[in-house]
């Protein structure tokens, strides 16, 4: 976990007062709503369809017990008694009173998160890998990284008003957890021939409206020079942004008009002049900030416990165990992914008595802390691996056990019509329906990996793009329908869906999702294709032919 | 989806202006009196261009009771009764369309358009 200093709760404070001040002047009529919105959407604050959204940045993705307890009590005392966790592992409130927020964001700010920077036109939180400094594939921890660019990026006088909102994902491991390559900036941690560590960076990554997948614009960029690359980026994207037109003011958009490669110079034109400046990080800076992640103590433990071996023997935990938890980088300990999607219910939403639970297990088995994974779920980096049955035991109690991590329940989904202003069809039921229909888990397993993505417009919150089988909703003629692609991925490997065919009716979706599957099982080469593998090797004539058959 | 209040006015029937209250966000429907309810049933309906641009203009005089006011399609039932006239509207009346989470309520189904 990181430790936040004293400059950290103060300025946090003064954050919440100054927004305690400026809904008081709101409610009295002293502010108008064109002068307060730009205020509350600064500190994460969202008029959705019935209510107030409150949208807390989760900093890469890192969270104390105590944090999550105190998300708890917001939910509980403010809220309707749960939350959701977002694709950029930040969470959501969803009916939270303005007259309420201050004392909310007060009791959060006590335990040093908040809202600001989770919404408009400013570098947004910058997000990674969920199993950081626990998984033993990685370079270095990429929170180090992350947190820099954190404190560089946060109200960054410069970086205020950009022409549009930018997102920075970083990856440290060959295998990208963090879908960096569909984010206006991935960085990609890794060593070059000489041992020494670097970045690839990638930009013009993104979804939404005109989906791209990241350029190559620098193989390796010597980690000191992280701050000063990126101030770079960001002053050419600043200065050449579009910002005459909203759908077109993404960086994506500028790298795609011009090239990567005249980007790529503008940026090392704008670099040359910069790189050995301020921004350049000395050691001594780099390890101030890795000084104050602290680590666990972790124990010699064995790697095959006496308690593993007796639990095993129960088929349960036995399936739970090889689907959510993963080899952590300390023999005795393991990596644990806790499904937020239990059969039927909405994806990422946890209640409180949920998030509670979880901030005592995390006490009790995991030194305290608990990651979100931008696939929506919650993770335990740091569990010994004796203690997994008796975690188990207390998770599976509390609804938290599902053992469907990276199944076809594990879905992806934005809060779609049902809560969004934006959005043109609801996201979610469909989630609950298609979950339900492949409830039976030995099927789920059968079918093996997949992913599908549900947005509810084509802002692509859900990032439907980039599932397995992507869903996105659309409106014709006041009734909702729903365009289906196949053979997309966020991962290492990202690459866009293509569409399957003409879009079908929201009762149709379920079923067309099973006749997708069913395809699946017919065309793949052997049981040990996944599904994306077979997509990607036959095309989706085949799968259309098959489904569209049928409908 | 441009937000409703962005789009251009289009009246080609029965239509209510709706917002959310500022204070916490409730949908709120401009009753012809010139307040605001959180019943449908109050709404002040009209039929015309000019007379939901009046409707409007009167939303916009105070904005310290609601907020993002805009005019929205409603359907008039048998005995008067007023119905929200498109999916979005018949979400924003009846809530979510599944229970939510630590809920025992059974998930609401959408009334008929």
């Amino acid at each position: 976990m990181y430790v936040y200093d004293e400059f950290d709760r103060a300025f946090l404070a003064e954050r919440v007062a100054d927004f305690r001040d400026q809904v008081e002047r709101r409610l009295s009529g002293a502010l108008s709503e064109d002068e307060f919105k730009p205020l509350r959407l600064m500190n994460g604050v969202y008029l959705q369809l019935h209510a107030y959204m409150l949208r807390i940045a989760i900093p890469y993705g890192t969270l104390s017990s105590d944090q999550l307890r105190r998300m708890a009590h917001v939910a509980r005392v403010y809220d309707r008694g749960y939350g959701h966790f977002t694709t950029r592992q930040n969470i959501q409130f969803n009916w939270i009173k303005l007259e309420d927020l201050p004392q909310a964001m007060a009791d959060l700010g006590e335990v040093g998160v908040h809202g600001i920077q989770t919404s408009g036109n400013c570098i947004r939180n910058v997000t990674t890998d969920q199993w950081a400094g626990a998984t033993p594939e990685e370079f270095d921890d990429p929170r180090i990284w992350a947190e820099i660019l954190r404190q560089y990026s946060t109200f960054h006088p410069e970086f205020t008003y950009l022409p549009r909102k930018f997102k920075i994902a970083i990856t440290a491991a060959p295998k990208d957890r963090a879908a960096t390559k569909v984010h206006d900036v991935g960085l990609r941690l890794h060593r070059n021939e000489d041992g020494e560590l670097g970045f690839e960076v990638l930009v013009g990554g993104g979804l939404g409206r005109t989906p791209f997948v990241g350029k190559s614009i620098r193989p390796f960029l010597p980690v000191r020079h992280v701050l000063s690359y990126i101030e770079a980026i960001m002053r050419v994207y600043n200065q050449f942004g579009r910002r005459d037109n909203i759908y077109k003011a993404r960086i994506k958009i500028l790298v795609h008009e011009i090239g990567a490669e005249a980007f790529a110079q503008a940026v090392e034109a704008e670099w040359a002049n910069i790189r050995d400046g301020a921004l350049k990080l000395t050691d001594e800076i780099i390890d101030d900030i890795r000084a104050r992640f602290l680590y666990p103590d972790f124990a010699a433990l064995e790697a095959e416990p006496a308690e593993l071996k007796a639990a095993l023997e129960d088929p349960r935990f036995a399936t739970w165990y090889r689907n959510s938890v993963h080899k952590h980088k300390v023999p005795g300990y393991s990596i644990v992914t806790i499904s937020l999607k239990p059969v039927g219910a909405p994806p990422g939403d946890a209640t409180a008595d949920q998030m509670d639970v979880v901030a005592d297990l995390a006490d009790a088995y995991a030194f305290h802390e608990i990651r979100v994974g931008h696939e929506q779920n919650l993770c335990l980096p740091n569990v010994a691996t004796k203690d997994l049955p008796e975690l188990w035991r207390q998770l599976d109690a509390a609804e938290l056990a599902t053992p469907n991590v990276n199944h076809i329940s594990d879905i992806i989904a934005c809060p779609g019509l049902d809560y969004c202003a934006l959005a043109n069809a609801r996201a979610i039921p469909v989630a609950q329906e298609i979950s339900k229909r492949f409830a039976d888990l030995d099927r789920s397993r059968g079918i093996g990996r997949l992913h599908v993505n549900i947005s509810g417009c084509i802002n692509a919150c859900g990032h439907h793009h980039v599932g397995h089988i992507g869903i996105l909703g659309v409106e014709k003629n006041g009734q909702e329908f729903y365009q289906i692609t196949l053979g997309g991925r966020a991962d290492e490997h990202a690459q866009l869906g293509t569409l399957l065919g003409p879009a079908v009716s929201y009762d149709q979706v379920p079923g067309l999702i099973e006749d997708i599957v069913d395809a699946y099982l017919e065309l793949r080469s052997s049981p040990k294709e996944l599904f994306i593998d077979t997509v990607h090797r036959l095309g989706v004539e085949p799968f259309k032919e098959r489904v569209y058959a049928t409908h | 989806m441009a937000a409703p209040q962005q789009q251009k006015l289009k009246v080609n029937g029965p239509v209510a202006v709706t917002a959310n209250r500022l204070s916490d966000g409730a949908v709120v429907w401009r009753t012809a009196e010139g307040s605001w309810s959180t019943a449908l049933a109050d709404a002040a309906v009209v039929t015309t261009a000019p007379e939901a641009i009046a409707l409007l203009e009167g939303a916009h005089k105070r904005d310290t009771d609601a907020v993002g006011a805009y005019v929205a399609p409603v359907i008039l039932g048998d005995n008067g009764t007023i119905l929200p006239g498109n999916l979005r509207e018949r979400i924003r009346v009846n809530g979510v369309t599944f229970a939510l989470p630590g809920s025992d309520t059974p998930a609401s189904t959408l009334p008929a358009a």
